[in-house]
């Protein structure tokens, strides 16, 4: 068993999620601070048969992955916010044509080119809104080696299953932070694989015919179906239309195939939620602080809990509306101006009582600035 | 097996206007693909946006329309991972050499086996006609109303340059040259480009008053001239036609695999 303990970065622990999950195919461009991801991956991927490459931007790297995908591969692509920034073209396409894809954000700040090898939390909506038009997307994130090696094989299991990209947002401190990892064995966690058509060659196909659960059974490109795959609306054949109700049907599909399992996709941890008065919500690496701030809090008798998230899209509403009913204060702790702190006051029946540790700075959150914060809060002054 | 048993004829009549060279360059992409005799399942076809692009949907082959300008990106990503299969991308010059020209370049620097077309009719078609990096110094477009300052550049020479192993160039005029240089991109294993001069009635043709659809083939005639001919010697300003380059060199998924077989083995 010893040899399944590593001590490394949180990118690399996302690179070995990635494998783990089945990873076969990544195209990237190299950018700060996720560019671990790409130099592991060089040397990772051929080693098992799989396929590397370096792109001439993040423009060329999210339409390779596509590509790829197509052909029934697990692919990846990493990068940070600019880089990001330039995915979104074809992240709306991957949705649009139902592609599964994993695209790791290692944040930096912003926006433009920012604060290359600073944290920040400050994509949590481009994430979500970045491309244009109507759309759902899943985006997570984890604080942690363990959680992040855990997470990246989710992200790559829910992709496949509902056919979608999913968005991994990690930060600065999560990238490069290293820790231990306790690398599960082969078959611990369990994979999923696409979902494969039954119907034989020759026979009248429908690629972009969901099975009433919403799930999309379709075969490799380049296999025995010949279909036609775009970025416009389209109907069960894949051919272009803009027939109103095609056109209704497929966005509607789009949405609620991510919306409608909010509660399947949602992955979250609570500490000492049961009877916390004061709950903080956190995600990503100022989950840590926060965490430091509940334990210390504990043994002096004072009731603080935290809840992190760690599927950010779709937002998980109701879980946050259930697990904050009960507390005074809830205090959300992020490194942004309060992305998240948004919905969780949306969610709660309280928004009131919603409040806001941040930084902003580039500087990492402390537990410090998360006392000082939670004083002014209870009006005890700084 | 038949020209027509390669379309999707439930598509037809297409939606390119009278007079458009681009179903001349259908023609011939389909009379390439015939004379090889590939299968249908073989061809895995690519393309971005634009009028140029809609070709993909009236081929029964795997069918991709991607990204304005981003066809070569997805379509590398194709290949890479199922290196097995044909690659044809056709694009307009508005979509291989403006938003796309940066994957243009690097995709002919990979030398990756993909064979694409450039459908160079001078003009963003599909949106009504403005200037495009193609249409040159001079001529007039919906965005050009004073008369267009923007130069144009030579895909040909900008291909070679870029390291396509093999490239050519000939126009709708020259229907026969079309489906044979389109026969030995297919066959060529590397980087392939051929650019075909399709003409664009509609817009370039109206707004230059070069006259109809049949007057614009016959100056493809009168204007171009076999590379290296006599003619060209006197008149510089006619327009090459023929394979400008054409030559071996390591392809890159042949090379990808030298990579896997050296990472195996220091494993």
């Amino acid at each position: 068993m010893s040899s399944n303990i590593k001590f490394l970065q949180g990118n690399e622990a996302c690179v070995e999620g990635a494998l783990y999950a089945g990873l076969d195919f990544f195209a990237g461009y190299p950018i700060t601070p996720s560019t671990e991801v790409a130099e592991q991956l060089s040397i990772r991927l051929p080693q098992k048969g799989g396929k590397f490459i370096q792109m001439e931007d993040e423009l060329a790297s999210m339409c390779a992955i596509i590509g790829a995908s197509l052909t029934g591969h697990k692919v990846l692509t990493a990068t940070s916010g600019p880089g990001f920034s330039l995915m979104q073209e074809a992240l709306g396409y991957a949705i649009m044509a139902e592609i599964p894809c994993v695209i790791v954000n290692v944040q930096r700040g912003g926006p433009s080119t920012g604060n290359p090898t600073h944290v920040s939390q400050g994509d949590v909506n481009q994430a979500r809104w970045g491309t244009h038009g109507d759309h759902a997307i899943v985006t997570m994130t984890a604080s942690n080696n363990q959680d992040v090696f855990a997470i990246t094989v989710d992200a790559f299991n829910i992709a496949e299953t509902y056919r979608t990209p999913v968005v991994l947002l990690f930060d600065e401190v999560v990238g490069h932070m290293r820790e231990r990892l306790i690398l599960p064995e082969p078959g611990e966690i369990p994979l999923v694989d696409r979902l494969k058509t039954s119907v034989r060659g020759g026979v009248d196909y429908h690629p972009y015919l969901p099975r009433e659960d919403g799930r999309l059974p379709m075969s490799d490109f380049g296999g025995v179906h010949r279909y036609n795959v775009t970025g416009l609306f389209h109907d069960m054949w894949g051919f272009p239309s803009n027939n109103p109700e095609v056109v209704h049907g497929l966005l509607r599909h789009l949405v609620d195939k991510i919306e409608n399992n909010v509660n399947q996709i949602a992955r979250y941890k609570e500490f000492y939620l049961e009877d916390a008065e004061c709950l903080l919500i956190s995600y990503g690496s100022s989950a840590r602080a926060a965490r430091h701030v509940v334990e210390s809090r504990r043994p002096r008798g004072e009731r603080f809990g935290l809840l992190e998230l760690q599927t950010l899209w779709p937002f998980p509403d109701a879980i946050v509306r259930e697990k904050c009913a009960e507390a005074k204060f809830v205090v959300v702790v992020e490194m942004n101006m309060g992305q998240v702190l948004h919905l969780v006051k949306a969610a709660v029946n309280e928004p009131e009582k919603v409040f806001l540790a941040n930084r902003i700075d580039g500087v990492f959150i402390t537990d410090a600035d998360i006392r000082n914060i939670l004083r002014l809060i209870r009006g005890k002054g700084v | 097996m038949a020209v027509k048993d390669y379309i999707r004829d439930r598509f037809f009549p297409h939606l390119w206007c009278p007079g458009c060279g681009h179903g001349i360059v259908l023609n011939g992409l389909l009379h390439a693909v015939e004379k090889l005799g590939l299968s249908k399942n073989e061809i895995v076809m690519v393309s971005g946006i634009g009028c140029s692009s809609r070709i993909t949907g009236y081929v029964d082959f795997h069918t991709l329309h991607t990204l304005h300008g981003r066809a070569l990106a997805f379509a590398t990503g194709v290949k890479l991972s199922r290196p097995e299969l044909n690659l044809i991308v056709p694009m307009g010059d508005g979509d291989a050499l403006a938003i796309g020209g940066n994957h243009f370049i690097h995709a002919a620097r990979r030398n990756i086996d993909i064979t694409a077309i450039v459908m160079n009719n001078r003009t963003y078609g599909m949106t009504g006609g403005q200037y495009s990096p193609l249409s040159g110094y001079g001529t007039s477009a919906t965005t050009a109303p004073y008369s267009n300052i923007d130069h144009d550049f030579d895909i040909a020479r900008l291909a070679a340059a870029a390291g396509a192993t093999f490239v050519a160039r000939t126009t709708t005029y020259h229907i026969h040259q079309v489906a044979e240089f389109i026969r030995r991109a297919i066959l060529h294993e590397g980087f392939s480009v051929v650019e075909i001069m399709s003409q664009c009635p509609t817009y370039f043709g109206r707004k230059n008053r070069v006259g109809s659809a049949v007057d614009m083939m016959e100056q493809y005639k009168t204007d171009t001239t076999p590379i290296g001919s006599k003619a060209k010697k006197e008149n510089p300003a006619l327009i090459e036609r023929g394979v400008f380059v054409e030559k071996e060199l390591p392809e890159y998924c042949n090379e990808y695999n030298r990579i896997i077989e050296r990472a195996m083995k220091g494993h």
